[in-house]
């Protein structure tokens, strides 16, 4: 049975993998309606992909074997996530109490090195892109572990399957599900932020200055670039998931087919609204970023004060 | 006004012993006393005549004047004691005869090429290194302080330039711009080449700006030939100006939108601009209008059908123009980038000399078309600018009203009585120019005020042919702009000034 289990998530796993370039293609459809164009096709990133494995990488003489390690590190700790993902509110490949803490410095180690790899290259462009990823980053995280505190009193856990699949499920219409109308909003400015979306970055501008995490990886070609593509999917796609899944009324009992379908089509949902999103926003000032950041965790905050409000008699 | 400056009027033909020629002392005088009076610099330049050199100077005020006065090897710098409109102006001179300005505080190269005369080089330069040769970078000096080097080459399609940050942070402390990677040497062309080609290489000086230049340069021989410009071309000329300036303000606005990441207007500016690129290739066979012009005329006369697709392009093309303007000053994210961003105060504007677009959003009211009318502007209204707080909001709010502007104007043209077709297209070129003669001619083409000046020797040949792009004074206004800015947003002022590189190299 727990073989059965296992078996099934790993397929879960293993096509959430295959479909996660599939989703950028539909923001970049979004946005092409937005614009009156019939825009690339769908499928456009893994045209992209393939196109950039066949390539070679071009390194600096100048840089080191931290250049290069970068790439791997920030693909390696992205995908690390996705193992311990409860996709469709299923139980997850791999799960332990407090699996969310790790995966979430995951990210961090994943970005430590795309900065080190950056600053490695000694451009002024590269530097400037780092500092920046840094320091929202780090404001970014301030809304994050408010998250978690606010899951962890609501229900106890402090896994990805503790939130999602088995009992005490968070959602909507459960208990407290009005907070998570919050914490949906705050975690959806986070991932825009912490993905290089509209409004804090551009990830279609060419204009250096203006960058954040395009201009730390303007040195990386060929494989390199696409294992840093092929991570930014996947952490996008946690993000999206992540709150595609607090979006489940909680009594929906389905069958797996159907959660699957639900969870897919959800997941579409979010991804449209970052497309939606991109398209009726211009990009904030970049002094303007850090207040973006604080007022998501302000949302989140707030719903944390509001647990605390139900012991008072 | 005084016999110290002769009065000229624009395109007019003056012979050159009627320029005033004053003492060195007395021309620094005037001209130091015209500027702190609000005038203007339009031309600075100078040419050698018979031993000596001779420096030229175009003002402006309400009227144009000119005056000039003989120098030696050196001259008193003028940036000095005038202040910075002089600054371009008297590296220019520096570079192109070896002049030096003494004094000049910020003496450096423009363009880098070696001067014609055999004087020494100013900067010391031997021209064997690369561009920019030797060059000292202003710099900032400080623990925290960091330099950020941009260019020469960018990412996509723009020109080469090099812009050198110095940074605190994000904040910017000081752009230096350097440019004269496209230097050409496009005025020692025009005085080479047989005159029929003049048109087409003045068409070819700013790849954006034919139409603005190649009438500057048709006006400049139609003036010294005696030509004289029937009444139903010099509308048509009119209309590929104000077309010209559609094109580019509404395909700027697009690219001002796209650079702070709002598609959908950028995608639509887009196509509009495309559609008026395209009236112009209806009117002369090209998208940007090259070959339209020739001195005498057009060569290609406008028809009614040409008249009445213009016009009806124009019915189609208003409320789209005038909705997509509306989507993008509406939006209060684009507003939030735009206002208070890249501020060149009206005063810091009046001393660098900034005209045009940009000029006009820091509240300098100084448009050629409505000063120094040409062709058929002097029937049409001047356009007022309501938003003069000189940020990018303003440069974009005067694109705006000048898009409503020149297709009102356009539609004016159209609507105005047609004169007998006279159907002949100009051809003719055999061009006789006045001899000892010289002329100044300002249009103002998209950008600004464009000023071509031609003198011509005793053969009636071209012995000094002097270009000047509105780009020429607006790119101290851009490192201006970026003053105590950030530098993420140095591409947006960028696009805003949008200002040409090659008008400014030649």
């Amino acid at each position: 049975m727990v073989l059965i289990e296992t078996f099934f998530s790993l397929v879960l796993l293993i096509s959430a993998l295959l479909l996660v370039p599939l989703f950028p293609g539909l923001i970049l459809k979004v946005k092409a309606f937005f614009t009156g164009k019939k825009g690339p096709p769908l499928l456009i990133k893994y045209y992209t992909l393939i196109k950039l494995v066949q390539k070679g990488s071009v390194y600096s003489t100048s840089s080191t074997f931290v250049f290069s390690l970068g790439p791997l590190i920030s693909c390696t700790a992205a995908l690390m996530a996705l193992l311990f993902f409860p996709f469709a509110w299923l139980r997850p490949l791999f799960s332990f109490q407090g699996d969310i803490i790790v995966l979430l410095y995951f990210f961090g180690l994943g970005r430590f090195f795309t900065i080190v790899a950056a600053l490695d290259t000694a451009s002024p462009f590269e530097g400037m892109g780092a500092a920046r990823e840094a320091f929202f980053a780090f404001l970014a995280e301030a809304t994050l572990f408010a998250v978690l505190i606010l899951f962890f009193r609501i229900n106890g856990a402090l896994s990805l399957g503790g939130y999602f699949a088995g009992q005490g499920l968070l959602s909507f219409d459960g208990s407290r599900g009005a907070l998570l109308v919050l914490v949906v909003v705050g975690l959806f400015m986070v991932m825009l932020a912490e993905n290089a979306r509209v409004p804090v970055d551009d990830p279609a501008t060419h204009l250096e200055l203006t960058m954040i995490h395009e201009a730390m990886i303007l040195d990386h070609s060929g494989p390199d670039l696409a294992l840093i593509e092929f991570g930014a999917f996947c952490k996008l796609f946690f993000y999206a998931a992540f709150v595609a899944s607090l979006l489940k009324p909680a009594h929906m009992i389905l069958n797996p087919l159907l959660a699957i379908l639900l969870f897919y089509g959800l997941v579409v949902l979010v991804y449209a609204a970052i497309g939606v999103v991109e398209s009726v926003t211009a990009r904030l000032k970049m002094p303007l970023v850090p207040k973006y950041l604080l007022s998501s965790f302000a949302l989140v905050f707030f719903a944390i004060i509001l647990t605390s409000l139900e012991f008072i008699p | 006004m005084d016999k110290h400056m002769l009065e000229i009027t624009n395109g007019e033909c003056i012979e050159r012993s009627r320029i005033p020629r004053l003492s060195s002392e007395l021309f620094h005088r005037r001209l130091n006393q015209f500027v702190r009076n609000n005038g203007s610099i339009v031309q600075f330049f100078a040419y050698p005549e018979d031993k000596q050199m001779v420096l030229l100077a175009v003002l402006r005020n309400s009227n144009l004047f000119i005056l000039e006065t003989t120098v030696g090897r050196e001259y008193p710098s003028l940036t000095l004691s005038a202040g910075p409109q002089f600054n371009l102006f008297e590296r220019e001179v520096a570079e192109q005869c070896g002049l030096r300005p003494a004094g000049h505080p910020w003496l450096k190269m423009l363009r880098y090429h070696a001067n014609k005369s055999e004087r020494p080089d100013v900067f010391g330069n031997n021209y064997e290194e690369e561009i920019p040769g030797n060059y000292p970078y202003f710099q900032v000096q400080g623990e925290s302080v960091h330099e950020v080097a941009v260019g020469p080459v960018h990412a996509g399609i723009i020109e080469p330039g090099h812009f050198r940050f110095q940074c605190a942070g994000e904040e910017v402390l000081h752009l230096e711009i350097q440019l004269g990677y496209q230097h050409r040497g496009v005025e020692e062309l025009l005085q080479t080449v047989p005159h029929k080609r003049l048109v087409p290489i003045a068409e070819g000086i700013a790849g954006d700006t034919a139409i603005g230049h190649g009438l500057s340069c048709c006006q400049a021989l139609e003036s010294l030939c005696g030509l004289e410009v029937a009444g139903a071309a010099k509308k048509q000329r009119t209309i590929a100006l104000e077309l010209e300036r559609l094109a580019n303000h509404i395909g700027d606005l697009g690219a001002l939108s796209g650079d702070v990441a709002f598609n959908p207007p950028a995608a639509y500016f887009g196509r509009i601009r495309g559609e008026f690129l395209n009236l112009l290739l209806l009117l002369s066979g090209n998208r940007f209008g090259k070959g339209l012009l020739r001195a005498g005329g057009t060569a290609f006369v406008m028809d009614e059908e040409k008249r009445r697709a213009i016009s009806n392009k124009i019915k189609e093309l208003r409320p789209q123009i005038l909705h997509v303007c509306d989507l993008l000053f509406t939006a209060h994210t684009v507003l939030a980038r735009f206002e208070r961003t890249g501020t060149v105060t009206r005063d810091h504007a009046q001393a660098l000399g900034l005209v045009g677009v940009c000029g006009r959003a820091s509240g300098l009211d100084y448009d050629v078309r409505e000063f120094f009318p040409t062709e058929g502007h002097e029937e049409l209204p001047a356009i007022r600018n309501q938003m003069t707080s000189g940020d990018v909001l303003s440069r974009a709010m005067v694109r705006q009203e000048e898009i409503v502007h020149s297709l009102n104007a356009i539609d004016q043209l159209l609507a105005m009585e047609e004169e007998p077709a006279h159907g002949a297209a100009a051809h003719s070129t055999a061009y006789a120019l006045a001899p000892s003669s010289c002329v100044v001619t300002l249009n103002e083409g998209w950008r600004g005020e464009i000023s071509h000046c031609v003198l011509t020797d005793e053969a009636g040949s071209i012995s000094r042919y002097k270009i000047k792009d509105p780009s020429f004074h607006n790119w101290p206004g851009l490192a201006m702009a970026l003053r105590n800015q950030e530098i993420s947003d140095f591409p947006l002022c960028n696009k805003s000034f949008n200002l040409s590189y090659c008008g400014f190299d030649l």
